[in-house]
């Protein structure tokens, strides 16, 4: 029997804890694909957040860290002090974590220009903790902590942090991208793996931003979570490259 | 060959003599020597210095690079020290090395830049959330904040553990002579294959981990974590005992309090009055039997307690003496620092 499709080797057999429709199973699996094609498995080493995607190093099998709430952007920064320059180093973020307590480290780690690649997932809301008002969660947008939809009056505003990061001198690389439907899949992907190329080539700090669902946060489907993604998400945060100094060095 | 050395920059040369290469602070009054120190000293050696975005930052910084391998600290003081509690208990947790200085000011909140013990209570019992303890040394002179500095990596490495040290702003600001001991050779330090992620390609993931979600597995760590501080107590407990084999009136205190007891202790015994001093190197593990022991014997009439703060230490003195004699307590604070003659009158009226 000919195998066709397989798991990546980055992958553990370990089932994933993630709601049905969820699309964190859609980016660990682009992330161990792109490792795998750019000959880095055996040497990534990941920091996983407070979050859903918390027990991410049950299913990614490089070397891993646990930091706490919003600080993976600073452990980060002081593995790459100490390993190997040609380790890989990602970390990988939701919302909360990385737009709202960790604000502060994902700033100044971008800043710095650490050399690392940091995947953030947006997806609006706190999953984990069970629908809460995220710092991405968007204008009229119902949360648990917003529960008539979100008033930027009441509320504050949401933050667009690509936008916001390309400002800065630091990042080397910053696209925003989704996984709504087969294509944006595929362009995550290529997003993703430039992302890591970047910090192959030693350029500094890769930022890919996926706009992502909760479809059981949201009360949908997973099909309409998606549909919600697409429509809603994807034009509040439009989808593109915000910096990308490869481009400028040519 | 000993040197003039201040406070703040001994410790710092002594973790480079140690092999500690990382270093990640913010600063703050006042400890800045030490950041300052090592933001050149560290690439001299080849290690690295991050000047970090806040304390929570820097704390998580130790956090990576400790859970590479590598020999790390940080430093800061009171408030500074707070900011990192949560980062200290992860690093508990994840059972990673290091070696956090806490050069106290008083408090609370913002307080004043002045030397103060208030953050006993903090290093001693744990400081952050959940059920551990830093492993916490109180020096007293520049020379023992070198010798404790530079003996502090190993023990964080030996089991696992932060090591906390305490001074206060009067040590970290002044200068004593010093001996700063040989440079270490980072490969004789201790191995740590087995657990530290630094991206390894033997199929075996490494993970720094505190998270239990079981609760059977996380009754079951503390325990075990439970088992390490008795070994540890049994191994690392320190003090000094001055003058206390005849002694009927016993200080206790440690760090520079200590010092200015051992002069009233001396003009004590100049009056005739027998005094004593036991001073705790180790303030967790405490040395709570040293004491015990001296409360058991005939002479003595009573313990005073000495700390810059209302009373915090005094605590485990009074369990350790556990109502076999009297526990008095004599505290300044806000950045005031009792005199050798103010503790010599408070004995001499008490008597």
């Amino acid at each position: 029997m000919k195998i066709v499709a397989d798991k990546p080797k980055m992958l553990t057999d370990t089932p994933l804890h993630y709601c049905p429709g969820c699309t964190h199973g859609i980016v660990h699996r682009l992330i161990a694909e792109v490792l795998e094609e750019l000959g880095k498995v055996d040497n990534a080493i990941g920091v996983c957040p407070v979050g859903c995607s918390v027990f991410a190093y049950n299913y990614f099998n490089c070397d891993m860290y646990e930091a706490a709430h919003g600080r993976a952007p600073a452990v980060a920064s002081a593995v790459r002090r100490v390993v190997n320059p040609d380790n890989i180093i990602f970390t990988y973020q939701g919302d909360g974590d990385l737009a709202s307590i960790g604000m502060a480290e994902t700033v100044h780690a971008c800043m710095r220009g650490e050399n690392i690649t940091i995947i953030f997932i947006n997806n609006g809301i706190y999953g984990m903790t069970g629908g809460q008002m995220a710092p991405t969660t968007m204008p009229g947008e119902k949360a648990t902590t917003c529960i008539y939809g979100r008033d930027p009056k009441v509320n504050g505003n949401p933050v667009h942090m690509c936008e916001m990061l390309a400002t800065l001198t630091g990042p080397a690389y910053i696209e925003r991208v989704s996984c709504y439907d087969v294509a944006h899949v595929l362009k995550a992907k290529k997003a993703i793996k430039k992302a890591f190329q970047v910090q192959m080539d030693k350029k500094g700090l890769s930022f890919i931003e996926v706009v992502a669902n909760c479809p059981t946060n949201y009360h949908m489907t997973p099909l309409e979570s998606m549909n919600f993604v697409k429509e809603k998400g994807c034009t509040f945060y439009p989808l593109g490259v915000f910096k990308d100094i490869t481009k400028e060095d040519k | 060959m000993k040197k003039l050395w201040k406070g703040n920059e001994a410790i710092a040369e002594a973790a480079v003599a140690a092999g500690c290469r990382y270093f990640f602070g913010y600063p703050i009054t006042p400890q800045n020597e030490i950041p300052e120190y090592l933001s050149w000293r560290l690439p001299e050696v080849g290690g690295a210095f991050i000047q970090a975005e806040s304390e929570v930052s820097a704390i998580n910084m130790v956090y990576g690079a400790a859970g590479a391998g590598a020999r790390a600290m940080t430093s800061s003081s009171s408030p500074g020290v707070s900011l990192k509690q949560e980062g200290i208990s992860y690093i508990a947790g994840a059972e990673l090395p290091c070696v956090i200085v806490n050069m106290m000011r008083s408090g609370p909140g913002l307080g004043g830049i002045q030397p103060a013990q208030g953050d006993y209570f903090q290093a001693t019992k744990g400081g952050g959330h959940g059920d551990y303890h830093p492993i916490v040394y109180a020096p007293s002179s520049i020379q023992e904040f070198v010798d404790i500095t530079y003996n502090a990596f190993d023990v964080a490495d030996k089991y696992r553990c932060p090591v906390m040290i305490i001074g206060d702003g009067m040590l970290g600001q002044m200068m004593e002579p010093a001996e700063i001991p040989p440079m270490r050779d980072l490969k004789d330090l201790p191995n740590k294959d087995d657990w530290a992620a630094y991206g390894h390609s033997d199929g075996r993931q490494r993970l720094i981990n505190s998270i239990r979600i079981e609760a059977d597995d996380l009754e079951q760590f503390c325990n075990r974590l439970f088992e390490k501080y008795k070994v540890i107590a049994q191994n690392e407990t320190r003090s000094e005992e001055y003058l206390t084999e005849d002694a009927e009136y016993i200080f206790v205190a440690y760090g520079s309090v200590a010092r200015i007891c051992k002069a009233a202790v001396v003009e004590l015994r100049a009056h005739g009055i027998k005094a004593g001093l036991i001073r705790p190197i180790t303030l967790y593990p405490y040395p709570s039997d040293v004491i015990a022991k001296r409360a058991k014997s005939a002479q003595v009439k009573k313990f005073i307690t000495v700390e810059m703060s209302m009373g915090q230490m005094v605590e485990d003195v009074r369990l350790a003496v556990n109502g076999l004699k009297p526990v008095e307590f004599y505290g300044r604070c806000g950045g005031n620092v009792m005199m050798p003659a103010d503790l010599v009158k408070y004995v001499k009226e008490g008597k």
